[in-house]
């Protein structure tokens, strides 16, 4: 039995009906995501005074992957392009490109949350805080590198004076950066210890269930795109038409992705 | 909507995007932190402010027979 309107319109909604599929999935994400930034916001901008962490993320690789998304963005309608064009050889060509984008964006996120889950946020028993990564940890210690100190009662949005206070200290000494030395710490002296997963603190858990599911997305449509790549992609021959149109269905998946990527970045990175 | 008038949308926002992210670190270059990481962004999202709209001009003309549906 032949599935009907594969590759022609439906006469009543004037389009193939993968076409219509996808866009009622996107509608379920669109509320799917919607309702976690509207999370992010409301928890933002309820926390109390200094509560709320900012400037913990890496700038610099948020803006690299920003950038591979919209470069995967032009391959992946690039590569439907030239499928409209007939041009088998320049789709594989684009196709791959875009696969390759989409696993340095999950190498690159894989590297920023191991560099999170390494980061150790400790309360000390004089009340102090310290923060950095951790080097070693045996029975009695444990070793940070790059460490900050600043009183804990101040709470963890105070982070970002106690850096560039810390900055100026050292400029002023004639150093470059603040923190130089590891820091030793014994565990008789600790209070309470966390690493900066999504159990730290609500930032952190808003931020790991945004990126990671994002992150999910990003490896669903990678998949997907490397088997129309692939092994899917022998339906050229026998079906163009119907390629062409499944190759658009993915793109559109993946340009709802990296929009998505496009306001998860100002959020979390910038703001 | 087809794929064409999706990307077309999403050059618009990521351009706005561009637009937000050079006035974000135009701004801490000038008042929080005049380091070249600050200058380089300012760099990009100028780069980026001329690059897509006369990519997405580009895109328009090359599949002008392809329907916005």
């Amino acid at each position: 039995m032949e599935v009907p309107y594969t590759v022609k319109n439906r006469p009543d909604t004037g389009l193939y009906n993968a076409k219509i599929g996808i866009w009622l999935f996107l509608a379920s994400e669109v509320m799917l995501f919607g309702a976690l930034f509207s999370s992010y916001i409301l928890l933002r901008v309820t926390a109390q005074e200094g509560e709320w962490p900012t400037e913990l993320l890496n700038v610099p690789i948020g803006t690299v992957n920003t950038l591979v998304l919209i470069l995967s963005s032009v391959t992946v309608v690039m590569a439907w392009a030239s499928l409209k064009l007939n041009n088998f050889k320049k789709f594989k060509f684009y196709q791959g490109l875009t696969v390759i984008c989409a696993m340095i964006f999950v190498m690159i996120k894989s590297y920023e949350y191991r560099d999170k889950f390494t980061h150790h946020d400790v309360i000390l028993t004089n009340g102090m805080r310290v923060d950095g990564h951790l080097v070693e940890e045996t029975s009695e210690y444990i070793v940070l590198s790059h460490p900050l100190e600043y009183p804990a009662e101040k709470g963890i949005g105070y982070r970002p004076t106690a850096l560039h206070e810390a900055e100026e200290e050292a400029n002023a000494h004639g150093g470059g950066h603040h923190h130089t030395e590891d820091r030793k710490i014994m565990l008789s002296d600790i209070e309470k210890r966390t690493n900066w997963g999504p159990w730290a603190n609500t930032y952190f858990a808003i931020y790991f269930t945004l990126t990671g599911l994002h992150a999910l997305h990003v490896i669903g449509g990678a998949l997907v795109m490397a088997y129309f790549w692939g092994p899917g992609s022998r339906m050229w021959k026998k079906n163009p038409e119907q390629f062409t149109n499944r190759i658009e269905v993915s793109g559109l998946f993946w340009h709802f992705v990296d929009l998505v990527w496009i306001f998860l970045f100002p959020i979390l990175y910038l703001l | 909507m087809s794929l064409k008038a999706f990307h077309i949308i999403f050059v618009a926002v990521s351009t706005l995007l561009f637009v937000f992210f050079g006035t974000w670190s135009l701004n801490q270059y000038r008042t929080v932190d005049s380091s070249e990481m600050n200058l380089a962004y300012i760099i990009i999202s100028l780069a980026g402010l001329c690059v897509l709209p006369v990519y997405g001009w580009y895109f328009l003309k090359k599949l002008k027979h392809v329907s916005f549906l």
